[in-house]
């Protein structure tokens, strides 16, 4: 292909001539130095590129290689437990070839190409096979058998396929065609980033992805192949909720993508997860987890494409049949990057200087979540679920990417930093948020944890919704001039927010709660509010119920560890009754 | 300037300015100018300023001239490309000298000699590379170590207002930050941009009194400097803060005030360069732009030296969603917020506790780096100290006498709280000890059963402490 030659440069927009024959998307290496970028723009022989390093030094008359081949990622075993840039480059690798800081211009591929992985075939000489079959797989780690798949367009009959050890580019199987070609399958895929890796159908997602979240399982649940955004002020924890969902969700794999966020936030859950164990299997979370880091000192377009290098990884994994969730923190970097990228391209802005193609990124990126039917035999099922953190200026939810990402989302998670300031953790308000996912939920909880769960939450929602009116009303006239029965209500909601809702992501018990200790703690407060409501019809005041040591042992219930729960629930319902009976 | 050339006679040489805006010099007829190149400006007079390319396009490039562009002319002043970044010399002698915004000596003294030259646009820090920041550093001042506690390689801003004694707070920070049990190498790098004469005088009288300034460099843009030369000084800072830190193992504390005169200083250059404007006539860049600066805060791993930095902004109006706060806040580890109501109860520091928050304290504090009961106390103290908050805004409006008994208390709390732990004086230094203590005498006026975020056998092992003082 023909090389061409610069003739512009601003800032991550560089210009050049003579590119005739690239095409839209295409990567080119910029200059001598040979830094990687996109082309974005085409006009006559000038193509603007997108260069995801920094340019300086680089100038008119300098030459532009184009690859002819669209931004891909390589997906192959090797990928958990790695951490890689916005354009998948081995952050571990780029340390240990240059050092501390990120100079430019290295060139490291993604997996490692020596590697010996030990493939175990799962078909025989002989098979016929379809793209998406599984022929064989890899015990990547602990946690996460990688299965190996036929690439998209090969079919056939199997020649060869050999257990054995091999890396990552060497040939597993040969298969015939039905041309009567030979074709070799190695166990790495690329894939361009920016295009939906294929399924047979999508299904609508049926189970819940269990966080250990109180206030996100029982009252606002994600399924697994669901969407979700979390959006709020600095300050408000979005990312300590993206990390808690990373550690806990009950998902097969996760994809955490730090897209121009914080340097240390990564070094955190570099540092954490590896510590961390799973609550099922016992195993480091890390086991499970691939991390791209592209934090906001680093390129502003490789933080453009970061997003869609991580959710090409986690579809991939999805193919396999597993559940995938991916955090993307935050989608407002991205949307930024886009914005930036758009500025320098001169074109016309839409709201708050957004490119006007901004909603439609967002809804594309979004739509690639979802529960699937994959590929190929044998019949599997696979889901990814999306969930994005948005930083929206000065907290303002008109923010157009806050509105843009609210339109293709179903579950709505509202952190505002008014409960943040009351150190109330996790901040997501409970009257505001919303997840189109409650029927779905009430089925599965009913079905997997007790049949009356779900009206538990109800009830639980109605004493906070009526909390809310009460306030009002005691803003005008007074806690005293309440009614005892309304009071009662106040100090039961009270409970459900402090004692509930509030959950401490750094104590080391109440960081999860399983399914079940949620609900024997949701149903306690509901069963002493029950028998308190009698004692106050009965006549005893609340200032008077409010003395019962039961309180107290409410609050605590749930720094109770898992094994113990049902004793500590057991003994407070008998207070509870004794209490009741003594009156 | 001779700090920042070098021998600059081989390059060519272009008497060819075609536009001048702003700050702005448009050149053309170049040949081989690369993006981001230094760039000499002679000007009729002999004088020399210097620039950098911001755009290149064919033969034309778009520079900006720190110095401003004031006496340039288009005919005669001549433009020389200087084939690398800006560099700034780099020593340990630094250490108690006064520099201007570029870096160039004002003191007096000699000039430095370099062991080493860097490119002040320095490299990101890879992520894989950072090693977390978790050594506690005592400041002295409660209401940032009990509540608010600063660590090692953190990035902390001050977020103020015009007539609020953040210098004050910034100085007192400076002189005070000590890490526990620990004699090691510290080192304060502080830059000044655009801030008045009297302002940079109390900093140096305060660092040269205390003794702090021979461990301290000074880079000083004052407001009457050229505004664009801004641009540069936090970058100068930070290139001066990392050689200390990772080449000459030194913990640096990086102050950087007023981070606001910086981001106008951009706006300036955005308007200039009729770039799309995003909020508020800030380029839709700011974002990116301020965390090159602060995201070079940080500890590598290997590394014994840190750069903790501290940025000091003043909100327009005081408002916390103007770009300027905002943004910051998004890149930054937590926010310190100055209260213009603490201000004026008199209370120093006005620290606004609430919505003041340090993300990284609960790595940094408990068993091992301050004592197993802080995080406990610290959720309790703030928990009380809200709900008094909330007690004393439905005061207002229904009378004290509306409120329950208990309420009356946290209305109570709230306003010895004020006084007594937020409260401190200019030269008071608090070790972790006495701030924690402080906090349990405080919560010992509450019954028991209201102390629920604090573990039981905490309670049992520092309450009666404090409650048999009371009786």
């Amino acid at each position: 292909m023909e090389v061409g030659r610069i003739v512009k440069v601003a800032g991550p927009l560089v210009v050049a001539e003579g590119m005739s024959g690239a095409k839209m998307y295409d990567v080119a290496l910029v200059s001598e130095k040979k830094l990687l970028g996109e082309i974005i723009e085409l006009k006559g022989d000038l193509a603007s590129i997108q260069v995801y390093e920094e340019t300086a030094g680089v100038g008119p008359g300098e030459p532009v290689f184009p690859t002819g081949a669209p931004l891909s990622v390589e997906l192959g075993p090797g990928l958990i437990r790695s951490i890689y840039d916005g354009v998948e480059r081995p952050l571990d690798v780029i340390a240990s070839i240059a050092g501390e800081f990120i100079t430019r211009g290295i060139h490291v591929p993604a997996l490692d190409r020596k590697k010996k992985w030990h493939f175990k075939p799962t078909k025989k000489k002989g098979d016929r096979i379809e793209s998406g079959d599984v022929i064989g797989e890899v015990q990547e780690t602990e946690l996460v058998i990688h299965k190996i798949m036929v690439p998209p367009g090969i079919r056939g009959e199997l020649l060869e396929i050999k257990e054995g050890e091999y890396t990552v580019e060497e040939p597993v199987a040969v298969v015939k065609t039905p041309e009567g070609e030979r074709k070799e399958i190695i166990m790495m895929q690329k894939w361009p980033v920016r295009k939906p890796r294929p399924y047979r159908e999508k299904v609508l997602p049926v189970e819940l992805m269990v966080t250990g979240q109180r206030v996100i399982d029982t009252f606002f649940p994600v399924t697994k192949g669901g969407t979700a955004c979390v959006p709020g002020p600095f300050g408000s924890g979005k990312t300590v909720i993206q990390h808690q969902l990373a550690k806990w969700s009950d998902a097969d794999i996760v994809v955490y993508i730090g897209c121009g966020e914080r340097g240390n936030e990564m070094t955190d859950v570099l540092i954490e997860f590896p510590e961390l164990k799973d609550p099922r299997s016992g195993l480091p979370l890390m086991e499970r987890t691939v991390l791209i880091a592209n934090t906001s000192n680093m390129p502003v377009a490789a933080r453009e494409a970061s997003v869609y290098t991580g959710i090409t990884i986690a579809e991939y994994f999805r193919d396999m049949g597993y559940s995938v969730a991916l955090m993307a923190d935050s989608t407002s970097r991205w949307a930024e990057a886009m914005r930036e990228i758009s500025g320098r391209l001169e074109e016309m802005p839409g709201e708050e200087g957004y490119p006007a193609y901004l909603a439609a990124r967002v809804a594309t990126f979004y739509e690639r979540a979802g529960r699937v039917k994959c590929l190929g035999s044998p019949e599997r099922e696979g889901a990814l679920t999306v969930i994005g953190a948005v930083s929206p200026p000065g907290g303002d939810l008109s923010d157009p990417v806050v509105q843009a990402t609210l339109r293709v989302v179903k579950v709505f998670w509202s952190l505002e930093d008014k409960l943040a300031y009351r150190r109330h953790f996790p901040a997501i308000n409970w009257l505001t948020s919303y997840s189109l996912y409650r029927d779905i939920s009430k089925e599965w909880l009913e079905k997997n944890v007790a049949p009356d769960f779900f009206d538990l939450t109800n009830e639980a929602m109605r004493i906070l919704e009526k909390e809310a009116e009460l306030e009002e009303i005691v803003r005008l006239v007074g806690v005293e001039n309440l009614s005892q029965e309304d009071q009662l209500l106040l100090e039961i909601a009270r409970s459900i927010r402090e004692d509930f809702l509030h959950q401490n992501a750094f104590h080391e018990v109440d960081t999860y709660s399983s399914l079940k200790k949620q609900y024997l703690m949701l149903q306690t407060i509901l069963f002493f509010y029950k028998k308190l409501k009698e004692l106050v019809s009965r006549g005893q005041t609340v200032a008077e119920l409010k003395k019962l040591p039961t309180w107290e042992r409410i609050a605590r219930m749930k720094y109770s560890t898992e094994d113990k729960i049902e004793e500590v629930v057991k003994s407070i319902r008998e207070e509870i009754e004794n209490a009741v009976s003594v009156s | 300037m001779p700090s920042l050339s070098l021998n600059s006679k081989k390059f060519i040489e272009y008497q060819a300015v075609n536009d001048i805006s702003g700050p702005l010099l448009l050149v053309e007829g170049v040949e081989d100018v690369k993006y981001a190149e230094l760039v000499e400006i002679i000007l009729p007079n002999g004088e020399t300023r210097h620039g950098q390319v911001l755009q290149v396009e064919q033969d034309k490039a778009l520079i900006q001239v720190f110095e401003g562009t004031t006496g340039i002319d288009t005919p005669k002043t001549k433009v020389r490309f200087l084939a690398r970044g800006i560099e700034l010399p780099l020593s340990v002698d630094m250490l108690g000298r006064v520099f201007d915004g570029l870096g160039r000596p004002i003191d007096g003294g000699p000039e430095i000699i370099a062991e080493e030259r860097r490119d002040i646009n320095g490299a990101p820090i890879n992520p894989y590379s950072r090693d977390y920041p978790n050594e506690f550093i005592q400041t002295g001042i409660s209401a940032i170590d009990g509540l608010n506690t600063l660590v090692r390689g953190q990035k902390l801003p001050i977020f103020s207002g015009s007539g609020l004694p953040h210098n004050k707070l910034a100085a007192q920070i400076a002189r005070q930050a000590k890490v526990l049990g620990e004699q090691e190498e510290f080192a304060v790098v502080f830059g000044a941009m655009g801030i008045t004469f009297e302002e940079a005088e109390f900093f140096i009288n305060d660092f040269k009194k205390t003794g702090a300034l021979e461990r301290t460099v000074l880079f000083l843009n004052l407001a009457d400097d050229p505004a664009i030369e801004r641009i540069a000084t936090p970058r100068v800072v930070l290139t001066t803060a990392e050689y200390l830190a990772f080449a000459k193992h030194y913990h640096v504390l990086v102050i950087l005030t007023d981070m606001t005169n910086y981001c106008e200083a951009l706006r300036e250059i955005s308007a200039a360069r009729k770039e799309v404007p995003g909020r508020r006539g800030y380029p839709g860049y700011l974002y990116t732009d301020l965390a090159t600066i602060y995201e070079r805060a940080g500890r590598i791993k290997g590394k014994k030296g840190s750069i903790t930095l501290i940025p000091i902004l003043t909100m327009p109006e005081d408002d916390k969603t103007h770009p300027i706060p905002d943004l910051t806040g998004y890149i930054t580890e937590g926010q310190i917020i100055l209260s213009r109501g603490l201000h004026r109860k008199k209370i120093y520091p006005p620290i606004d506790v609430l919505p003041s928050l340090s993300r990284l304290k609960d790595k940094g504090i408990g068993e091992g780096k301050t004592r197993e009961d802080h995080s406990d106390v610290f959720n309790q103290l703030f928990a009380a100290y809200a709900r008094g908050k909330e007690a004393q805004e439905l005061a207002v409006i229904l009378g004290e006498a509306a409120l329950s008994e208990m309420d009356k208390l946290y209305y109570k709390f709230a306003d010895i709280f004020e006084e007594r732990y937020v409260g401190q004086g200019e030269y008071e230094d608090r070790s972790i000890f006495q701030t924690l203590d402080l906090g349990w005498e405080l919560l010992s006026m509450f019954p028991r059963s209201e102390l629920k975020r604090i573990r039981d056998e905490y309670l049992d092992k520092y309450l009666p402490r404090f409650q048999k003082e009371e009786s």
